[in-house]
């Protein structure tokens, strides 16, 4: 019987290659980026700090000058502990007026949205429990439906004047109550994590400002502010 | 894909077989992030720099890379170059990085670049496979700013932020939306249609004076 010659079965490449191409191939690559990572994260960082210090102007509605201040031990303070690295610890930011008026605080606060953390910026005043401002600073939501958290202006608006706690409506299912955020449609999801961002943090962050507000009396603040 | 000499290898992924225009690979950056000009070039040049250095590096590890794991070899291989660039971008331009979102890290996902690896730098010598991924590479950057001229200029007026059209032009604002893409896409698609259509009746008439090019019409 004269037919093709049966295909002969390529010999196997062993085990033990296959691992080690994409061994070698995994680590030659994590080296690279490692390299990479080292030469751009410095830019990278002095980049965020910069659009966080114009962030913090936006959401304060542009106070004259702000501080820093840290949580440290659940209470706020201007000062942290000798030898602390900033970066550990959250950070509150305080607006001023020219004459050291507190004007409210910025805090920065992340959970996780549709993709990856959504990291918000809003302004707060103690006093009348309203917010200045909210901004976006990162976030990897859908582009086209969730990145609107930060695009659609309508949607950013709402959140200079609104008052805390905030609770989020359907687009036109508000009642007008001063607590109500109206949602995007086609990016519930993002929306209601931007509320959840500013209610968590203020859960967490409101008895902090409100006692280091009573500590510290205007005179105190003119100092601490120059 | 019957190219040999050097100038068919560099020229041909520049307009015969363009990746956007022609092969229709990587529609998604290509509609999705040429709303300026600004944001074409930098996504034009990113896709570049991740297209050569995957080619050159696929090339030249081609014998040691076994079959069964080329592909997530590739893959590999992209992503690293992929995350470089967007480490390198929002280090440099951290505006546009941030205006491109997720599209940096997609181009892992392009299936030009992919295409190009696995149909010609796995199996062609370092320097064919480089010519290769530099005239894919301008082809789509010309296709991204042949996209993003038109759409900057009709839905904004401007090209590269400075006012081109004077006076009291209202912007067509949908040209930078999302429809605008596909808006502009179609047009260009449908200029480049007629233009090959009409070549090719052209050569037509030439070759068969006798007018045998119907039968071939109607076959």
């Amino acid at each position: 019987m004269s037919g093709p010659p049966p295909i002969q079965p390529k010999p196997d490449v062993p085990a033990w290659r296959l691992l080690a191409t994409l061994g070698i191939a995994g680590a030659a690559a994590g080296f690279l980026l490692v390299f990479v990572f080292q030469l751009t994260a410095p830019i990278i960082e002095r980049n965020k700090a910069e659009r966080l210090a114009a962030a913090v102007q936006e959401v304060l509605r542009a106070p004259h000058h702000y501080d820093t201040l840290y949580v440290v031990d659940e209470t706020l303070t201007a000062a942290l502990p000798s030898g602390a690295n900033p970066a550990d610890y959250q950070q509150v930011y305080r607006g001023l007026t020219e004459d050291g008026t507190p004007v409210g605080y910025a805090i920065a606060s992340g959970e996780p949205g549709f993709q990856d953390i959504v990291r918000v910026i809003f302004g707060y005043d103690p006093g009348t429990d309203a917010l200045l401002g909210m901004k976006v600073l990162e976030s990897k939501e859908t582009p086209g439906l969730g990145d609107k958290i930060e695009k659609d202006s309508a949607f950013v608006n709402q959140f200079d004047g609104v008052l805390a706690p905030l609770e989020g409506v359907k687009a036109r299912e508000g009642t007008g109550d001063p607590h109500e955020i109206d949602m995007i449609t086609g990016a519930t999801i993002s929306s209601r994590t931007v509320i959840k961002v500013i209610n968590n943090a203020l859960a967490r962050l409101e008895p902090l400002l409100d006692s280091y507000t009573a500590s510290a009396p205007a005179a105190l603040a003119r100092e601490a502010g120059q | 894909m019957s190219a040999r000499t050097p100038q068919q290898d560099f020229l041909r992924g520049i307009w015969r077989e363009n990746p956007v225009l022609i092969q229709m690979l990587g529609l998604c950056p290509a509609l999705a992030v040429t709303n300026t000009v600004a944001n074409s070039l930098v996504m034009g040049i990113a896709t570049f720099f991740v297209l050569t250095g995957s080619s050159f590096l696929v090339s030249l590890v081609k014998k040691l890379v076994p079959n069964e794991v080329r592909i997530s070899t590739y893959i590999l291989i992209i992503a690293t170059f992929v995350t470089v660039a967007d480490m390198t971008l929002e280090a440099l331009v951290p505006d546009i990085h941030k205006a491109l979102g997720a599209f940096v890290a997609l181009i892992v996902v392009n299936c030009m670049i992919l295409g190009r690896q696995e149909a010609f730098a796995s199996k062609n010598p370092i320097g064919r496979s480089l010519l290769d991924a530099f005239g894919t590479g301008i082809g789509f950057m010309i296709a991204m700013l042949m996209m993003g001229t038109v759409r900057e200029v009709l839905g904004n007026g401007t090209i590269l932020g400075m006012k081109v059209i004077p006076g009291n032009f209202e912007p067509w604002v949908i040209f930078i939306l999302p429809p605008g893409g596909f808006l502009t896409l179609g047009m260009w698609l449908m200029v480049i249609a007629w233009w090959t259509e009409r070549r090719t009746s052209r050569a037509r008439v030439r070759e068969w004076p006798e007018g045998v090019a119907t039968t071939k019409e109607a076959a």
